[in-house]
């Protein structure tokens, strides 16, 4: 087995289904659960405490460790060439420098805006009613500034190889 | 103004907004 393998096979492979994991409860929570926690505070009596206590802390466990396997895996694939891709010195690398500058900073996103403040609002940290509030602002924003960062970045995720890369960019 | 990321519509159509404008630039910085 060569490094090659690892690095470019399982790492590629590996990068794909934690990118599917993370992004795909990113999408969960912004096309799904927003709406439903809304309709279900509105029901009398409100019915979203089975989502809050069963279902949102095990969506944030993937979600946040998805991360991490996600950006893990990217920085393998690139291996030496992390540098010249995210200082963007090789034209070449450009597209998915732009592409892992979006991935870092929705992981910077996820772990520094959304879980922390997801902790007060779930009650995994002790949190008065005003700090809960604005926990609620700052994690729906920043999730909201990941789903749409996620557009470009898949974009550009895809189109940085090979052909697909000379189809895009010439 | 309201925020557009308070919208689902707004956050996709502000996302699909990001990606043309990042496009152009990548092709800027390759020189194509």
């Amino acid at each position: 087995m060569t490094w090659d393998f690892i690095q470019l096979g399982i790492g590629r492979w590996l990068h794909i289904m934690a990118g599917v994991m993370w992004i795909g409860l990113l999408y969960y929570f912004n096309f799904v659960q927003v709406d439903a926690m809304k309709a279900a505070a509105a029901d009398s009596p409100p019915t979203g405490a089975g989502i809050t206590r069963h279902v949102a802390p095990r969506a944030l466990f993937f979600f946040r460790w998805a991360a991490v396997v996600t950006v893990l895996a990217g920085m393998m694939m690139l291996g030496d060439r992390l540098d010249d891709a995210l200082l963007f010195r090789d034209k070449a690398y450009v597209p998915i420098g732009i592409g892992a500058w979006l991935g870092l900073i929705m992981f910077f996103n996820v772990w520094v805006l959304i879980w922390p403040n997801q902790k007060k609002i779930l009650g995994i940290v002790a949190a008065t009613d005003e700090e809960k509030n604005r926990a609620r602002r700052v994690a729906f924003l920043a999730s909201r500034t990941n789903t749409m960062m996620s557009l470009p970045m898949l974009f550009f995720m895809s189109s940085s190889y090979l052909f697909h890369s000379r189809a895009m960019f010439g | 103004m309201k925020n557009p990321l308070d919208t689902l519509w707004g956050t996709v159509i502000s996302g699909l907004v990001l990606t043309v404008v990042l496009y152009y630039l990548a092709r800027a910085m390759m020189g194509a």
